[in-house]
């Protein structure tokens, strides 16, 4: 049990670190991008002629709400455990399914902005 | 003439108890742990603590000085009175016996169960061990042997008062430097105790060890090197 | 009086790798949450381009642009603070080199603020 614990938790830190570093470059280029669509105000016409129909786009989108998916639910799981008495499998599924309604929803609307 | 004096607050009890207020004679290169010991001889004999060395070899003078956890013997009271006022308490995240001395048991069983202790090759007693001194890994180890087990790291640490049981900057660091010794003939057993909802991975480098460890180590860094360790032996299956 | 909280004290935790600890979690539990808010808005998308002008309008007050600017430092302070700590773990940064990451998440964090701050004003 403590064996698979801790390559459980070993597994779950990689995913953490390994999500994080291709957020490092999404959330880079959403930054500059955010920057960059603000300037004279912000409208649906300029975000969706940008991302309508763009397969750039879709998949960076798409890469990126996946890497969110993956990055955010553990990261507060941890905080839950640390400062919560809430911990184990329930905890977990808990996590699971935050990840999951993530990418539904994160992908939900990459259908709405490419779509 | 009168003597310049210094206020101190003292914690008296257990779990439970108060800040006591004495007042002491000001000295030249007055330490810390001077003032405790000039209390409990000279005002209050019931003052319970603990120093043996006090030339700072032994780490037992640990307290908690100003919120800071230190070795009192080598805290120059001049370093750290604030309005001529010291505040002395037990080390956090240890139980309180009696006013300033905690019990160790739990950071010394953390210490075994991260592996703290050398386990020899199945060939050992075959031949003398040999070892490069500035091979990567026996400088990893060398920059993280010199730990009295004082537990001031122990105490300044986040994570040891958040998770009861995580294993703490001192015992991994030891584990680290058993990782790094070529002699040892544990490695996977050794991960797999570091590794785990209690272990290396619960560490995010707050680094207070680092900050406060009087003998300059790094245990931040050594719990990375665990990181990354077991990391590449749960990829490889050993984990 | 507990002796564990009269023990603890705020100035244990002032020092510079703390502050990026504390920085680094806060602002990830903070963006975590707007997260599933961010999604719902974009998602306003799929009902065309009045649906989502409907919604940007709404974030015109200077209450929701002064939001906006505190959720993109929030984004770049986390960045830089996850930079730091891949550092910390993977490179085996040390010392000065832990201190660079700071200054640069210090000057990246700076940047943005003043760029958005610039461009959101009309």
């Amino acid at each position: 049990m403590a064996q698979r614990t801790a390559r459980a938790e070993t597994l779950l830190w990689l995913a953490q670190r390994a999500s994080a570093a291709v957020l490092a470059v999404c959330v880079a280029v959403h930054l500059a991008t955010i920057i960059y669509a603000v300037q004279g105000g912000l409208t649906a016409e300029e975000i969706l002629g940008r991302t309508r129909g763009s397969a750039w786009w879709l998949a960076f989108y798409s890469i990126f709400v996946v890497a969110v998916a993956v990055h955010a639910p553990i990261g507060l799981r941890t905080i839950v455990r640390e400062m919560t008495p809430w911990r184990g499998a329930s905890l977990d599924g808990a996590t699971a399914i935050a990840a999951i309604a993530l990418i539904a929803f994160g992908w939900r609307a990459i259908g709405g902005l490419v779509g | 003439m009168s003597e310049a004096t210094l206020k101190v607050r003292i914690w008296r009890g257990a779990e439970v108890g108060r800040f006591e207020a004495y007042e002491v004679p000001r000295r030249t290169s007055q330490t810390v742990l001077d003032v405790v010991t000039w209390i409990q001889r000279r005002i209050d004999p019931t003052l319970s603590y603990r120093f043996a060395c006090r030339v700072g070899m032994c780490g037992s003078c640990a307290m908690t000085v100003n919120g800071v956890p230190r070795w009192t013997c080598r805290t120059h009271v001049t370093k750290v009175a604030r309005d001529d006022t010291v505040t002395i308490a037990p080390l956090r995240n240890l139980p309180v016996i009696k006013d300033l001395a905690v019990d160790m048991t739990a950071f010394f069983d953390k210490w075994a169960r991260a592996g703290g202790r050398f386990v020899p090759k199945a060939d050992a007693p075959n031949d003398f061990a040999v070892v490069a001194p500035d091979s990567q890994e026996r400088r990893a180890a060398d920059a993280g042997i010199e730990c009295i087990g004082c537990a001031v790291c122990y105490s300044g640490c986040d994570v040891v008062s958040w998770n009861g049981d995580y294993l703490g900057p001192a015992a991994l660091n030891r584990a680290w430097t058993l990782v790094n010794d070529v002699r040892d003939g544990a490695r996977t057993q050794r991960l797999a105790a570091v590794a785990g909802d209690a272990g290396c991975h619960a560490c995010h480098s707050q680094q207070s060890c680092r900050e406060y460890c009087p003998k300059h180590l790094d245990p931040t860094g050594s719990i990375a090197g665990l990181k990354r360790a077991t990391v590449r032996a749960a990829m490889k299956g050993d984990l | 009086m507990k002796a564990g909280s009269a023990a603890m004290s705020w100035r244990m935790r002032s020092h510079p790798n703390y502050l990026a600890f504390a920085i680094h979690r806060v602002s990830g539990l903070l963006l975590a949450l707007f997260l599933p808010l961010h999604f719902w808005a974009l998602g306003q998308a799929i009902g065309g381009e009045a649906a989502l002008n409907s919604f940007l309008r709404w974030t015109e007050s200077p209450l929701l642009k002064f939001a906006e600017t505190g959720l993109v430092i929030l984004l770049a302070a986390h960045l830089a603070g996850g930079i730091r700590l891949l550092a910390i773990e993977f490179a085996g940064w040390r010392d000065w080199q832990r201190t660079t990451v700071a200054v640069t998440a210090g000057f990246s964090l700076a940047a943005g603020l003043l760029f958005l701050l610039k461009v959101v004003s009309p």
